[in-house]
């Protein structure tokens, strides 16, 4: 086991990349920063959230809206494709072959889009019963919140597709790993936001 | 031939390095789904649960897991370079005070602003 010192935080493509490695120092940097602007973001929208959920105007609450079960599913999906896309990255650190790496990238696009379907579901249900964002402080809270996370799913199978597509047409160059490697970073971020709305929202809002 | 062996040296050291990041991913998937099945189980199969214990058990299982999130699957260390480090406390700290004293002062407003019961 070599003490080497990483070159940016995440997994790093390792010296057997030679150049792309070298190049993905700043660039993972940089995507680091903006992480973190993203995390204050929805740190912001949490605070929102907590300090409205009080607000219900005699509308419905936490109790009539929510809907465990489904959450949960919506969690153990996202789970599996944090999963999935670490299989993803080490297919593309030990240049395995590159079906295997957009076959773990399809895997992760059809979780991401089924956890989405479960959201919209939850949200039809929830305006079926008469929550909808305009009806009270908590639910133009909640809205702004959950939605924001589905907002950042829908945009990273987007890139999913496109960085899928790059793959195919450039092959596996500096961009398209870097790329990937960035997703992947992306990707992670979101599962643990939606850590936070799970247990913040969900859980807390149902005890 | 000495070069023969430092290839093959260098083969078993990424098959090695590979295994082991393998398995990282392996427990990080294993602690989080055991650290999101409780909570959950807490909340949905028993019931009587004081609710202010309850709030600060999910507290701390997400606050743990989001730990073991950042340790296995972004694979966060002490081993990266100080700078990078720095970027992600600095920015847990900012986190931490902002939303912390929204959530203190915003509370502590609701307690004093609360309308007096219509006459």
């Amino acid at each position: 086991m070599s003490p080497q010192v990483l070159k940016h935080p995440g997994l790093n493509l390792g010296p057997a990349h030679g150049k792309d490695d070298v190049a993905a120092e700043s660039m993972m940097f940089g995507f680091w920063v903006f992480l973190m602007s993203d995390a204050i973001l929805f740190g912001m929208v949490f605070a929102t959230y907590v300090t409205s959920v009080q607000a219900t105007a005699g509308g419905p609450g936490t109790h009539a809206l929510y809907d465990l079960k489904s959450a949960f599913i919506e969690t153990l999906l996202l789970l599996a494709s944090s999963f999935t896309f670490g299989m993803a990255s080490l297919a593309l650190k030990y240049k395995h072959s590159k079906s295997r790496l957009i076959g773990w990238m399809i895997l992760t696009l059809l979780l991401g889009m089924v956890f989405l379907g479960f959201e919209l579901h939850d949200f039809s249900s929830m305006f079926a019963k008469g929550g909808v964002p305009s009806r009270s402080g908590f639910l133009s809270a909640f809205f702004d919140l959950v939605p924001l996370h589905g907002l950042h799913v829908a945009g990273g199978c987007l890139w999913l597709i496109c960085l899928a597509g790059q793959i195919l047409r450039y092959g596996l160059d500096t961009g398209t790993k870097l790329g990937i490697m960035r997703l992947a970073l992306f990707w992670h971020f979101l599962d643990i936001i939606w850590i936070a709305i799970f247990s913040v929202v969900y859980l807390g809002g149902l005890t | 031939m000495s070069e023969q062996v430092s290839t093959v040296d260098e083969t078993t050291e990424r098959r090695e390095e590979e295994r082991r990041e393998f398995h990282s991913y392996v427990w990080g998937i294993g602690l989080a789904l055991l650290l999101t099945v409780v909570p959950f189980g807490l909340v949905h199969w028993i019931h009587g649960i004081p609710r202010f214990s309850l709030l600060v058990v999910i507290g701390a299982f997400a606050l743990v897991q989001m730990l073991v999130h950042f340790r296995f699957f972004l694979h966060i260390g002490f081993k990266q370079k100080r700078e990078d480090l720095h970027l992600i406390l600095f920015s847990a700290l900012l986190l931490t005070i902002m939303v912390a004293g929204t959530v203190w002062i915003m509370a502590s407003l609701a307690t004093r602003m609360v309308l007096p019961a219509q006459p």
